[in-house]
């Protein structure tokens, strides 16, 4: 079980390692909106400071959004989907290790360079910290969620702003409670409550999600 | 097998359509009847609230809206459920013909709490857990009816879009249980099942809209399946023949 799972991270990784291109694009997406902010919407250190959490949460979902189509398209469109859904393999396996390696090329960078623009917005090494955390421990839920979007919009005319209709609202929990647990840092109260419910949502997404996806994905297929 | 009568006959559209034809008539007819008591204690007999005065009076527009809204969505799920388990061409149809319906309910629900809110509140808005929770209630339901508008295989588009129901259907719970689990700015609820904190007229004149609201979703939905069922299944002859000989 976990040898498939692994066999399609290792080949989904190797596949983004071709194409580097496409993570960075959507990597730098993530900063450059983050920078737009304090643009658009002055200086003041406080403001920014008090903006901080959903300004980078809400570019973080816009991100994840942005490569989510790619999760399956490519394999869609070369046949490879449809040999991996006749494989003697549980296809939700296959699915996790999917959504494992969208995290790992997707999320973790984000969480990676969350701090860096955390600075931008004059939060403190708490803050950054919890942020930091809080982006690792929730963006697997957004490719978990992802996921069924991307199999249930798979080759659809308009499929990417769809994606984003269905998605969205879904990511909704996710963004409220990754960015609570930053500002409850910020004011002092301890985002450890937030955290854990994050914790939760990521858990019971990963687990579930990919089961929902793979069905979508047989209805796709058909 | 006798001639015994066979709920699962009317799991065709063929026969489900003439039994739609017959129903719809008298789902409005009790609609009508139950809003014009509802509307009569709610707005002549009711007193006014010692707290909110005349305003108040909303609720009996906005709470059946927002039940309906819930209610509408989990009977859409259920739809899904059993469209999934069983291959069902029907349930897919029901679902369809449910969204607008639903996602009329929580716009309606939106509008009336917003119009209440200036009032009371002071606000036609506020990041509430309850007033948040509905906006991803309609969010979900244009979610769902983008999805199944977008595929044009009617089979593929009943099946991606029961997932998607069956997957949204988390959030109802939530909104449901949000003024208790989150103590903000909208009111708990006054009505339960054992006791109640309103007036007797109050109560009876919401539960009557409440009635009206379900009789007139029912009556709308069983319209738009029978287009639906026309649409879909304009190869038949059974289409043919309804078409051509104009009988119900």
């Amino acid at each position: 079980m976990l040898k498939i799972v692994m066999a399609v991270i290792g080949r989904d990784l190797k596949l983004a390692m071709r194409r580097q291109a496409d993570i960075v694009s959507a990597l730098f997406f993530f900063v450059i909106v983050v920078s737009l902010f304090p643009l658009g919407i002055g200086p003041e250190p406080d403001l920014l400071r008090k903006l901080a959490p959903g300004v980078l949460w809400v570019a973080a979902l816009l991100a994840t959004m942005l490569s989510l189509p790619r999760l399956f398209a490519d394999d869609h469109r070369d046949g490879t989907l449809e040999q991996l859904a006749l494989a003697p393999h549980p296809l939700g396996l296959v699915v996790t290790g999917k959504v494992i390696a969208h995290w790992l090329v997707s999320g973790l960078p984000l969480a990676l360079i969350a701090p860096v623009l955390g600075i931008q917005f004059d939060l403190s090494a708490d803050a950054l910290l919890v942020l930091t955390g809080a982006i690792l421990l929730g963006t697997p839920a957004l490719s978990g969620i992802g996921a069924i979007g991307a199999a249930l919009t798979l080759g659809l005319r308009g499929g990417g702003v769809l994606l984003s209709l269905l998605v969205l609202p879904l990511y909704i929990p996710v963004l409220i409670f990754g960015a609570g647990a930053v500002d409850a840092t910020v004011t002092g109260l301890g985002g450890e409550g937030h955290l854990s419910l994050l914790a939760a949502i990521t858990f019971a997404s990963v687990g579930f999600a990919p089961w929902a996806s793979a069905a979508a994905l047989k209805i796709a297929l058909e | 097998m006798k001639d015994r009568f066979n709920l699962y006959r009317f799991a065709s559209p063929a026969t489900f359509y003439p039994l739609a034809g017959a129903l719809i008539p008298y789902f409005f007819a009790v609609a009508v009847v139950f809003g014009l008591a509802g509307l009569y204690l709610g707005m002549l007999v009711a007193p006014t609230d010692f707290q909110q005065g005349e305003g108040y009076r909303i609720i009996f527009i906005h709470v059946p809206a927002s039940w309906m809204s819930m209610f509408i969505y989990l009977v859409m799920a259920g739809w899904a459920a059993i469209g999934l388990a069983f291959n069902t061409r029907l349930s897919g149809m029901m679902a369809q013909a449910l969204a607008p319906t639903g996602a009329l309910m929580a716009f309606l629900s939106l509008w009336t709490g917003a119009l209440w809110g200036k009032p009371m509140w002071g606000a036609w808005w506020v990041w509430d857990a309850r007033l948040t929770s509905e906006l991803i209630l309609l969010f979900l339901y244009i979610g769902y009816m983008a999805l199944t508008a977008a595929i044009d295989d009617a089979r593929r588009a009943d099946k991606a879009g029961g997932l998607l129901l069956l997957v949204g259907v988390v959030n109802v719970p939530i909104i449901y249980f949000s003024v208790k689990w989150w103590n903000t700015l909208h009111q708990g609820s006054s009505v339960n099942l054992t006791k109640s904190s309103m007036a007797e007229t109050m109560l009876w004149g919401m539960l009557l809209m409440a009635m009206c609201f379900w009789m007139y979703s029912i009556a709308v939905a069983l319209m738009r399946a029978r287009t639906i069922m026309l649409e879909r299944e304009r190869h038949t002859d059974w289409v043919k023949a309804v078409l051509t000989g104009g009988e119900k």
